[in-house]
């Protein structure tokens, strides 16, 4: 099946081509902090952790998204999902790999990576997440590749791998938890220690998939002859809608939890990020976008008339995307390391290697989604001219 | 077969790249084999903490024991074959009797092409 | 039955899984070592749970400053800095320092704390705690308690992960950016020094302990403001000095179980 990913027409070469164009850049990039150490991003002694996982953070949420398609379709029989369950999947292949390299790329030592597996620690949470996130990654790929090649077959998908599909459901929430329990369990970060942050990823997580599922199925509606079909997509749009604003809820409530109760500890980070602590604030005018976008798009998803304008439900899908991007790939992680323990505050900016890298690592994804997607509507769209020929 | 033209060049072309380190040495001379020299210090100890032979084959594995009994374990102390104790440290003990790296390690480790990275942390004695 | 490709394939992959069964395994489970004659020898100086005291009404600036300069020196800890002189905050390396006191106990600051207090630089480090965090977190085990109470650092398995910087309250472990060696003056022959990509911190001076000796910061303030000792021995005399003073540990109630304390 995969030959179908090497025919195209000039559009899709071309777009291949610049994603490889990024990935060799990107990857030059990588060799310069690969020699020169880790001191060529911005991290910092206070600032451990950046960038690249931030993003992590945020890509496990999309990965975990394709549950959202599949849950509805394998377990209660919603039909409007069933052609476009194989996107949620190969989106999920591509979010996880790219979750795994940019752990790779944050890797003081990198050769050593194996150390995880030889020497492994049940008690450390980064640990599982390895564990779960190279498991959920085996199985889309298992279950997508082999539903789509029983498809163009024309025959329904072979017995095992029915439970391997009940089985990614709960794994879809469960590498959202274990990343969330990264941060959550540790004492001395305020930010992070509490209990509202597993459901307030799995919420942002359900929002901002979903959102990607929808722009993906109408650029996949322009630029090929594939169609989502318009109730997939409003399907989606109510998803976003609900997780949308169960997320921002969530926020809310550790506003009113730190600031009512105002304990240093639990205020300093959210003062940091919206209103700027001891004259520096760099990451204010981001925080206060995210939140703009993030109300914006949930007024346009709300109200059914704008909802169902898929124009407009573009822009909001794409609004709720980036609203979110800021909220956990900038705000969460760095926002948590500031006020440093010593309550000393250290900002953080991200350098030109470091985002060299990180597009790199986006590219790269973005090609294995792009190939993917390309063999998925390319066998749809055979077996189903098949199926219309054969009903005549 | 199919492109029986493409398929026998690219053979021809990937079994050469292959063989390459066999036939690019062909006729020329073997290197010569290396010459660790010991320092003072080692001739006058005599011998090492395990004999020659063993030493030539295992140190690496010793090391790496060491590394484990030391950091891990906690433990200090080495008995030697000759029932003498030596502090279980690559930079404290072994390099100080074998004090000059490039002398003697070096020597066989560019030999045979291999680079450890024990010195990147531990520290070689100054060479003179 | 006709010989096809896929049978050929199949045949000759399933070939080739066999064939690179035993070298695979024996790389990644390693031969057999045999153990060879080694002693278990305690260290000369035993102990349940190491501790350290700071005395804050010895201790001067002229103390930190020594004793700063002693443990990084011993440690062959970089003094990393700018092109200009000035002190890269980004990328250094600390395994001893002074702060104020606001900054050591944040909770524990308040508007009319005593002048002598506000303005006096204490000693800050990793607390080898009792229910370490970042013991909890290290994914390799690259961090591990000992049995002595040192929380302790295997240079050589980090993977350079970075969760235990995230999970220490103290902010005490520091990670090599780049390769610390330009930066450091005078190397110390008889310690190593870390490559880029590893974390690291005090250890308590586990190699001078084994023989006997105190630790280097120990040593090095001769105002005799640092105590080290072990808290389970009740002869000692961090137990004493516990016993005749209150102490403050570093946000306690964390449960991390903190064992440097600070005498008021």
């Amino acid at each position: 099946m995969f030959e179908k990913a090497l025919s195209g027409s000039d559009k899709y070469w071309s777009w291949v081509i610049f994603l490889l164009v990024i990935i060799g850049l990107g990857f030059l990039a990588y060799l310069y902090q690969y020699f020169e150490g880790l001191r060529v991003t911005g991290m910092s002694r206070d600032i451990s952790w950046a960038l690249y996982i931030s993003q992590l953070t945020f890509l496990v949420g999309v990965a975990a998204s394709a549950v959202m398609l599949v849950l509805p379709y394998y377990l209660h029989n919603y039909k409007a999902f069933g052609r476009i369950t194989i996107l949620g999947e190969f989106l999920a292949v591509s979010a996880v790999t790219m979750c795994l390299l940019f752990v790779l790329v944050d890797l003081g030592k990198p050769t050593r990576l194996l150390n995880l597996f030889l020497h492994p620690t049940p008690n450390s949470i980064l640990f599982w997440d390895a564990v779960v996130l190279q498991g959920y990654l085996f199985l889309n790929i298992i279950i997508g590749w082999v539903v789509l090649e029983a498809e163009r077959k024309a025959l329904p998908p072979p017995a095992w791998v029915k439970p391997l599909i009940y089985l990614s459901i709960p794994w879809a929430v469960s590498i959202h938890t274990v990343t969330a329990f990264l941060y959550a369990g540790l004492p001395g970060r305020h930010m992070w220690l509490t209990a509202v942050m597993a459901p307030r990823f799995l919420a942002s997580a359900f929002a901002a998939g979903p959102a990607l599922l929808i722009i993906l199925a109408l650029i996949l509606r322009k630029v090929s002859n594939f169609d989502a079909g318009k109730e997939a997509i409003q399907k989606l749009a109510q998803i976003v809608t609900y997780a949308l604003i169960i997320n921002l809820f969530l926020f809310g409530m550790e506003f009113f939890t730190a600031f009512y109760s105002n304990i240093p500890g639990h205020m300093h980070s959210l003062v940091y990020l919206f209103a700027g602590l001891e004259g520096k604030g760099n990451l204010v005018p981001w925080m206060w976008t995210s939140a703009v976008l993030c109300f914006a798009a949930a007024i346009l998803l709300v109200i059914p008339a704008t909802r169902r304008n898929e124009g407009i439900l573009f822009f909001a899908a794409l609004m709720t995307f980036f609203g979110l991007w800021i909220d956990k790939g900038l705000g969460l992680v760095i926002g948590g390391f500031i006020p440093n323990p010593l309550e000393h505050v250290t900002e953080y900016a991200p350098t030109g290697p470091e985002i060299m890298v990180t597009f790199g690592v986006y590219a790269l994804g973005f090609l294995i989604l792009t190939l993917l997607y390309k063999v998925a509507i390319s066998v749809k769209a055979e077996s189903e001219s098949g199926k219309i020929l054969a009903s005549h | 077969m199919y492109d029986s033209g493409k398929i026998i060049v690219g053979l021809i072309i990937g079994l050469g790249l292959l063989t390459f380190p066999f036939w690019y040495n062909l006729g020329k001379a073997a290197p010569p084999a290396p010459e660790p020299k010991l320092s003072e210090k080692a001739k006058t100890a005599g011998q090492c903490i395990e004999p020659k032979a063993r030493m030539k084959t295992r140190h690496m594995q010793i090391l790496d024991e060491w590394r484990d009994n030391m950091v891990r374990k906690g433990q200090v102390l080495y008995v030697a074959w000759d029932g003498k104790r030596y502090d279980m440290s690559l930079q404290n003990t072994c390099m100080d009797c074998h004090d000059s790296k490039k002398d003697f390690c070096d020597q066989c480790h560019n030999y045979t092409a291999v680079s450890p990275f024990c010195w990147d942390c531990h520290v070689a004695p100054e060479e003179k | 039955m006709g010989w096809d490709r896929r049978k050929f394939l199949k045949i000759a992959g399933i070939s080739a899984l066999g064939l690179g069964a035993k070298p695979a395994l024996d790389l990644l489970f390693g031969q057999m070592i045999e153990v060879q004659a080694q002693e278990e020898k305690p260290p000369l100086v035993k102990a349940q749970t190491w501790a350290m005291v700071v005395d804050l009404r010895k201790l001067t600036e002229e103390d930190c400053r020594r004793v700063v300069e002693a443990c990084h020196r011993e440690h062959n800890v970089p003094d990393i800095r700018h092109v200009d002189g000035s002190v890269n905050h980004k990328e250094e390396v600390k395994w001893i320092w002074a702060e104020g006191f606001e900054h050591a106990f944040p909770g524990q600051a308040f508007e009319y704390v005593s002048h002598e207090l506000e303005e006096k630089p204490l000693l800050v480090l990793c607390n080898h705690c009792s229910n370490p965090p970042c013991v909890r977190v290290c994914p390799t085990k690259a961090t591990f308690k000992r049995e002595d109470g040192i929380v302790m650092m295997d240079m050589h398995r980090c993977i350079g992960c970075r969760f235990c910087m995230a999970g220490c309250p103290y902010g005490s472990r520091s990670f090599n950016w780049g390769d610390p060696r330009p930066y450091i003056a005078k190397i110390n022959p008889s310690y190593p020094t870390r490559t880029k990509g590893v974390v690291e911190k005090c250890t308590f001076c586990f190699d001078r302990l084994s023989k006997g000796q105190h630790p280097a910061c120990v040593e090095a303030c001769e105002s005799g403001a640092l105590v080290f000792g072990d808290l389970a021995n009740p002869n000692s005399e961090v137990r004493k000095l516990l016993s005749e003073r209150y102490a403050l540990r570093r946000k306690p109630e964390l449960g991390t179980g903190p064992n440097v304390y600070y005498l008021l």
